[in-house]
């Protein structure tokens, strides 16, 4: 007993040995990790010494599926990725496609697509600092930021008719053009949200309390976070001003003006800024593209999909009445076209940054491999970094402002 | 100066001479091979060189092509250059039955679990990883699941011919 520390106020058992440290199970079904993750933290009173973290609980095998399925197959896995902002992923994997098949899509159809991107950042950035804002004790952000949540979804829903895993869109376009209902309802956001985004900044962003429980919290510098893998706000937030929409522009986003928003400690409370401004920049992105798609005159105005008629499903009302759009249908469905032989990485910019498709192709009727890079699985590595030393209600803020989503982590 | 393909790999030949091989651009990408050992000081001089500096690790993961023998695993790494913008793709090819491949945990801190998912769906066995077990899978999972000899469907099926669909065996 000569090495255990002797308390005056504790008296042990004869032979007992004190274990100078405690070992907390913060998950896999806390209601503070938002998703299901386990950490097995090791506590010094209150002070994290080591977090050793599993992942899994919710792995689907994503990737042996995709080689099974042919390419329209695929878009409703990549749904169930990162679930905040679907649609990137839809768009990503449809961009991905049309890269490896060769297909060019009209303006006008990258701008649809940029605007659903956009609409689908908001929404993943606005859930993550609600939620920083949830864990650190402020919960009326939240509740006032769900209902603009609830109208991108009902974007949506008048665009593809699903909320949450959208399967948004098709290997050169939009399924349909955007109803009239769906321009208004994007209208309304774009004249309403501006001012619900600044009372949800001038909630948070001077607020001492928050500030003081975000300042500090979860730093990492700019080398370790380029060595740790981190893209997208997360890695903005440390100093670097790395972006797929700049730096390999897709869906014709070299056609915008916006800003990339850095940060300096990266800090949560400079992930939580990094974020809201993302926010503005997105709005901004959306008003130009909205304004871009206006200007497009006579028949021009009604193009929502490129004219790639063996990728591209035949519509409807041909499908139930044309026995060749039946036979073209049911093709595409099945996959019963050969896709070319090929080779190609194609990123986007997901809500949590790099989001991107290995694909390898040997033309056959699936894919012979494919490997989704995941933000969240990449960065997740550094949460022992981040949060040693640190103390254990920080630990839990630093994961939510991370991002993690767990369909993404595990995919 | 702006990074060219033509210069990485002049760089690349005047470090490797004959050991860097198979250069081509599918889709616009740089993309080589080397022999599994020199796939650290591969890494490394990407990494340092002062005019490639190649540090971001994008991606790594496996492929696995079952009838190239002696070859059947390709390691495949995806490296960003963040200051010139420039992407390439760097893969090396081991024996499945030894996959024992060089760790490059040391260079890249992202290594660590894209290597433990590598090693979790494909078994390549990385040399010198702190902590190399399964990440996604359960523990006590005895096979690896993305070799293609697993195939997804069962394949005693009789209830459906394959042959209806234009599709013949198992795995195309």
């Amino acid at each position: 007993m000569s090495d255990v520390i002797q308390h005056s106020n504790i008296r042990l058992p004869e032979g007992s040995i004190e274990k100078q440290t405690t070992t907390l199970n913060l998950g896999p079904t806390h209601p503070a990790t938002h998703g299901v993750f386990q950490n097995i933290l090791e506590l010094d009173g209150e002070r994290i010494i080591s977090a050793e973290q599993t992942v899994g609980y919710i792995h689907r095998a994503f990737e042996k599926l995709a080689e099974r399925r042919p390419l329209y197959q695929i878009t409703t896995l990549t749904d169930r990725l990162n679930y905040c902002s679907s649609p990137i992923n839809n768009m990503g994997w449809h961009l991905t496609c049309e890269k490896l098949l060769g297909v060019s899509t009209p303006k006008r159809v990258d701008y649809m697509r940029v605007i659903v991107m956009e609409l689908a950042r908001i929404s993943d950035h606005l859930i993550c600092n609600s939620i920083v804002g949830v864990d650190s004790g402020a919960f009326t952000g939240f509740l006032y930021v769900m209902q603009y949540r609830e109208l991108i979804y009902e974007i949506y829903e008048e665009i593809c008719g699903s909320r949450l895993t959208t399967n948004m869109g098709r290997i050169g376009g939009f399924e349909r053009n955007f109803t009239a209902t769906a321009w208004e309802k994007l209208e309304k956001f774009m004249r309403e949200y501006p001012a619900v985004l600044k009372e949800f900044e001038n909630l948070f962003n001077r607020n001492r309390i928050f500030m003081e429980r975000l300042i500090g919290a979860g730093p990492i510098s700019a080398e370790r976070a380029l060595n740790y893998g981190f893209t997208g706000p997360n890695l903005r937030a440390a100093g670097v001003d790395y972006d797929v929409r700049v730096h390999s522009p897709y869906s014709s986003y070299e056609d915008f003006n916006f800003e990339i928003p850095v940060g300096s400690t990266g800090d949560c409370y400079d992930r939580f800024l990094v974020r809201n401004q993302e926010m503005w920049q997105s709005l901004s992105i959306i008003e130009q593209a909205y304004k871009k798609i206006q200007e497009f005159k006579g028949k021009e105005s009604e193009i929502f999909h490129a004219d790639v008629p063996e990728y591209y499903l035949p519509e409807k009302k041909d499908v139930y009445t044309k026995m060749e759009a039946l036979i073209w249908h049911f093709k595409i469905v099945m996959g019963e076209i050969d896709i070319p032989k090929g080779e190609l990485y194609f990123p986007v910019e997901g809500g949590n940054g790099e989001l991107g498709f290995y694909l390898i192709s040997d033309g056959g009727r699936t894919p012979y491999r494919l490997h989704f890079r995941r933000p969240c699985f990449i960065y997740y590595q550094a949460y022992e970094e981040l949060t040693k030393g640190a103390m254990l209600s920080d630990a839990i803020i630093v994961m939510s402002s991370l991002n993690l989503i767990a369909g993404e982590l595990d995919a | 100066m702006a990074l060219t393909y033509e210069h990485i790999k002049q760089r690349l030949v005047e470090k490797f001479g004959e050991q860097v091989t198979g250069f081509n651009e599918p889709y616009g990408m740089l993309t080589f091979e080397a022999p599994k050992e020199l796939n650290l000081k591969v890494l490394q001089f990407l990494y340092d060189d002062a005019t490639l500096q190649f540090r971001f690790l994008t991606d790594l993961q496996a492929v696995h092509y079952p009838d190239d023998a002696g070859r059947e695993l390709a390691v495949v790494y995806h490296l960003h250059n963040l200051t010139d913008n420039v992407r390439l793709r760097f893969k090396i090819f081991t024996d499945i039955t030894r996959p024992d491949v060089y760790s490059a945990t040391a260079l890249y801190a992202s290594a660590n679990w894209m290597e433990r998912e590598t090693y979790d769906f494909f078994g390549v066995n990385f040399v010198g990883h702190p902590n190399l077990k399964r990440v996604l899978n359960v523990d006590e999972m005895d096979y690896f699941p993305m070799r293609k000899e697993f195939p997804l469907e069962d394949q005693t099926r009789i209830d459906k011919d394959d042959e209806m669909f234009g599709r013949g065996g198992s795995i195309q």
